[in-house]
């Protein structure tokens, strides 16, 4: 199992979510610039504020070259993680619905919270049961989950809502408190919370380990 | 060479600029001739107090600076410690006062943007950052609204950038009104080897300028700023506020950091205050070397600039690297690599000037030694007040011997509340290395290695002054400062290995802060001795005063030690954990009131001292406390501070969500007795809890009292006849209070 962690100039949890992926199997940086994803099984865009975010947030990393290769990877149904600032990246993409507003206080907020998992039928949630409750960080400016009606119904529908904050646990004002979803086809997803930062209890937490070992099982498997 | 202006206009020139008529007479002297403008508007700021230290510098050389864990000390862009595996930390705190006061959101920012650099700049990733605020009561606006651009420009930075802050303190007192502080200090990590010196070096090598392009932001910024009492007009000062760019910043010290692991620079300096002037002059100096620099050659932001506006100007995100010149392709080709500018400005000469040319046009020609040594040095001319010259603060609690109502109103008090509102607003989780986050220990654990396996040593820091205990009395509030500073590291088992200090203090050239300015040094170095700790750089900001008057006089202290085993440090909070564990106080403080948080609530004017110390009790003490932590089997360790002994166990239960019950024994207790032990403050005792066989073991080694139980939902004082009862809800909710601050 090998997974590649993308680096963005202005991404600040790469070598976090590369800690966690090593846990797991092998791991490795793949540079933005490089449309060569080197032959990873599956792709995480770690958190961060890719070119400094100074224009909408996760706007100018979508162009990247290495998000060229990502789609296609994520089309040929490769497993592709965005964690915050990815998740972000991911919406603006349009490989993942919705998108990312601001949070309802307007501030930076990072708190333990606890998020439940409503689908485990996906390549990063394999390893959980469906309503298991992860305790993860959250930290962002920007992670108010939206999309209209509409859309959320269907995606309720056919289980494109993977993540949700625990009841009393939404921190940012998300619809229907949404944490984290995935594609129609369920191998892209994207979360707010940081798995990345729950691998250890002695820094927290290591709920969020099961995120990584999902996708290591896929490939195993 | 072209002297724009004649000799008396000059002068003139030389006083706005903050010089003295004999330092401008010394400049002449020095060169042979009367400075050009260019080479005055360096002077000025290579002599100002912020870059020269004249007032300052003979006072430091009390403080102890060697240590068997010191590595680099004073002097450096940041000083670092052995702290094993053959790895250093390297640390440094510094002040962002006067910028702050005038624009909050920036000055803030770029306060943290500036200590970074002087990390990265010794060839250390930063890995955690910790902030020391000081704002006006909280129920002005201006403080307010100070406060809230402060936190939002310190978390814009740190978190932008992905480094952690992980720590800090903020303190709500008039006398800062006008002038708040604003100090970031910051830590970083390394290979011992990787650590780097800023001398220049090897003649013909080239000077190359790396990062943002220089504009006209931060002109005169050391000494309009930084070295004058701030007045009306500050508004005005705002275009002399830089601006952070935290994105550049980042590629700058990725792009630093793998030149420095591929061994491609000679030296490395960040450019702070007063800009590529003393940057340059400052490694020509340690190295013994002169530079001469095109100021042609510098990427502008605005393309008419003058020569002496590109040397002083103090645009942020921006280094300065001494390079061999068969190097010079593949530092281009990293920089390139990380999106990172990068100029040849300039070489390294032997001519020991700083020769400043415009092309071919040579606009200034300075002796390196004549900026860097030989600005005069002043001595303080120190008095004592006959009264204390602070003003009592404004009462705003009635004197009462409810004991629940005082504890609630200290709880809620803007000193004591919880400071979840502020830390949440920083990302202290980012590298992975927060063991200990805010508010879950005494002081901030990191582990220095990612070993999930156990057993990875960690590094434990905290950063400490009560400005209102050193306005007391500036000796023993500063020994104060310190021993806190250490007794939060002892709090998760941390041995202290060095400090850094940032002396905030009013104007020096009158005789009451010059008395603050030295008693309080005489007591940082006489505790520093008593600890063994040695002072490893640090900060000096003066002229911290306005119309109002000048600041409570406040030396912030930022300590670091090494804690052998990250979970044992783990394993002990500071709250209370289980119930039916014995609570006990360790330690034998002499607490009272005077100075105290209760005495400022009830408007009580400042006294003139505080008691005396026992400063080898007080660390005998912390080591006992460190060794039973390092071992295991207490539960919860919290230092007694501000509020005191009552507010430290409320703390306890809070943070543990859990109740408490005290016995002060069955006989009729005294009030007037008790209330200094509930509520005075008086540094040196811990509030522990554990299994009774674990404080028994305590008690073997240093003075230990047990006088309860931790359990139920309240905190439970028994006093005799009577038991105040307050529901842990009721404690939550003052405890609260400053959420109101951030709406």
């Amino acid at each position: 199992m090998k997974f590649g962690v993308v680096r963005f100039p202005g991404s600040c949890d790469e070598v976090d979510a590369l800690l966690a992926c090593e846990q797991q199997g092998e791991a490795e940086i793949l540079w933005h610039g490089d449309r060569d994803l080197k032959g990873v099984d599956a792709v995480v865009i770690p958190g961060g504020f890719s070119y400094g975010d100074y224009l909408r947030v996760g706007a100018i990393a979508r162009f990247s070259p290495v998000m060229e290769a990502v789609a296609e990877f994520a089309r040929d149904g490769g497993p592709v993680l965005g964690i915050c600032n990815g998740f972000q990246v991911l919406c603006e993409a349009g490989l993942l619905p919705g998108a990312l507003l601001p949070n309802t206080e307007l501030r930076f907020l990072c708190r333990q919270v606890d998020v439940r998992v409503v689908n485990p039928d996906t390549p990063f949630t394999r390893a959980c049961d469906v309503d298991q409750t992860l305790s993860i960080p959250v930290k962002h400016t920007t992670g108010r989950y939206y999309a209209p009606d509409a859309t959320i119904a269907e995606m309720e529908d056919v289980g494109q809502v993977v993540f949700r904050y625990a009841e009393s646990w939404n921190p940012n004002g998300s619809v229907r408190d949404i944490a984290g979803v995935c594609n129609r086809e369920r191998n892209v997803v994207g979360l707010m919370p940081h798995p990345e930062h729950a691998v250890d209890p002695l820094t927290g937490s290591a709920d969020g380990a099961c995120l990584f070992a999902s996708a290591a099982q896929m490939v195993a498997a | 060479m072209s002297t724009e202006a004649s000799a008396p206009d000059l002068r003139a020139e030389a006083r706005a600029l903050g010089l003295t008529d004999s330092e401008y007479d010394l400049i002449g002297a020095k060169l042979g001739r009367p400075p050009n403008g260019l080479e005055l508007a360096v002077f000025s700021l290579m002599w100002s107090e912020h870059c020269a230290y004249k007032h300052s510098k003979k006072l430091l050389g009390r403080l102890p600076v060697e240590g068997p864990h010191l590595l680099m000390g004073p002097g450096e862009n940041a000083g670092a410690v052995d702290v094993g595996d053959g790895l250093a930390i390297a640390f440094k705190v510094e002040s962002h006062n006067h910028p702050s006061a005038v624009e909050p959101f920036q000055g803030a920012a770029t306060g943290v943007g500036g200590i970074m650099r002087d990390i990265f700049a010794v060839g250390a990733r930063p890995i955690a950052v910790l902030d020391s605020l000081r704002f006006g009561e909280l129920d002005s606006p201006r403080s307010r609204y100070l406060l809230d651009g402060a936190v939002s420009g310190i978390g814009h930075y740190g978190n932008s950038i992905g480094v952690a802050t992980v720590g800090g303190e903020v303190y709500f007192e008039g006398p800062y009104e006008q002038n708040c502080l604003v100090n970031a200090m910051c830590l970083g990590i390394a290979p011992q080897e990787r650590l780097t010196r800023s001398a220049a070096a090897g003649v013909g090598n080239h000077l190359v300028l790396m990062g943002a392009r220089t504009g006209r932001d931060g002109i005169g910024g050391a000494s309009v700023l930084a070295s004058a009492e701030l007045d009306s007009e500050d508004a005005d000062k705002r275009p002399t506020v830089q601006i952070g760019d935290p994105f550049e910043e980042k590629k700058v010290m990725e792009a630093c950091l793998e030149l420095l692991d591929r061994e491609l620079l000679a030296s490395l300096q960040d450019l702070g205050a007063a800009g590529l002037s003393s940057s340059s002059s400052e490694m020509a100096s340690k190295g013994e070397v002169g530079l001469d620099i095109d100021v042609s050659r510098v990427p502008l932001r605005e393309a008419d600039m003058e020569p002496f506006e590109i040397m002083v100007s103090e645009s942020q995100e921006r280094m300065l690297a001494v390079v061999e010149p068969e190097q010079l392709a593949a530092v281009e080709a990293v920089c390139e690599r990380w999106e990172v500018r990068c100029t040849v400005i300039g070489s390294v000469t032997d001519s020991r000037h700083l020769r400043v040319f415009d092309g071919d046009e040579l606009v200034g020609d300075m002796p390196v030694d004549a900026l860097v040594d030989d600005c005069p040095l002043y001595d303080l001319a120190p008095e004592q007040p006959v009264e204390q010259i602070y003003p009592a603060p404004r009462r705003t609690l009635a004197p009462s011997d409810d004991l629940a109502e005082n504890l609630l109103a200290l709880l809620g008090s803007s000193n004591v509340a919880s400071r979840r509102p502020l830390f949440e607003q920083y990302d202290s989780l980012v590298q992975s290395r927060t063991v200990r986050r805010p508010e879950a220990a005494d002081a901030a654990v990191l582990q220095l290695k990612h070993d999930t396996g156990g057993g990875s040593s960690a590094i434990a820091v905290s950063i400490d002054g009560n400005g209102r205990r050193v306005a007391c009395d500036p000796y023993w509030g500063t020994v104060e400062a310190v021993l806190e500073c250490a007794s939060n590291l002892a709090c998760v088992g941390a041995e202290p290995l060095g400090l850094t200090n940032c002396l905030n203090f009013g104007n020096p050239e009158k005789p009451h802060i010059a008395w603050q300015l030295s008693r309080s040094v005489d007591g940082m170095a006489d505790a520093l001795h008593q600890l063994g700790v040695p002072v490893v750089g640090g900060n000096v900001s003066l002229y911290n005063q306005s119309g109002d008057g000048p600041i409570y006089p406040t030396p912030v202290v930022g300590m670091v030690g090494l804690v052998p085993d990250a979970a044992r440090a783990a394993a002990v909070g500071l709250g209370f954990r289980e119930e039916g564990h014995t609570i006990a106080m360790v330690g034998t403080p002499q607490p009272s009131l005077a100075g105290s948080e209760l005495a400022k609530l009830r408007g009580e004017p400042l006294p003139t001292s505080l008691p005396e110390i026992d400063l080898a009790a007080a660390k005998r003490a912390q080591e006992a406390v460190r060794d039973a932590v390092r071992a295991g089997g207490l539960a919860s360790v919290h230092d007694i501070a501000e509020g005191g002994f009552l507010v430290a166990i409320a703390e306890c239960c809070l943070a543990g969500d859990i109740g408490a019950r005290l016995d002060f024994g069955s006989a009729d207790v005294d009030w007037a007795a008790l209330e200094p032990y509930l509520f005075g403050e008086g540094v040196g005792g811990f509030v522990v809890s554990g299994e009774r066989e674990a404080i028994d073991r305590l008690a073997e080694r240093v003075p230990t009292d047990v006088f309860g139980k931790v359990g139920g939902d309240a905190l439970w004082v028994g006093l005799g006849g009577s038991a105040p009862r307050v529901p842990l809800a009721r404690l939550h909710a003052a405890h609260g209070a400053l959420a109101a601050a951030f709406p």
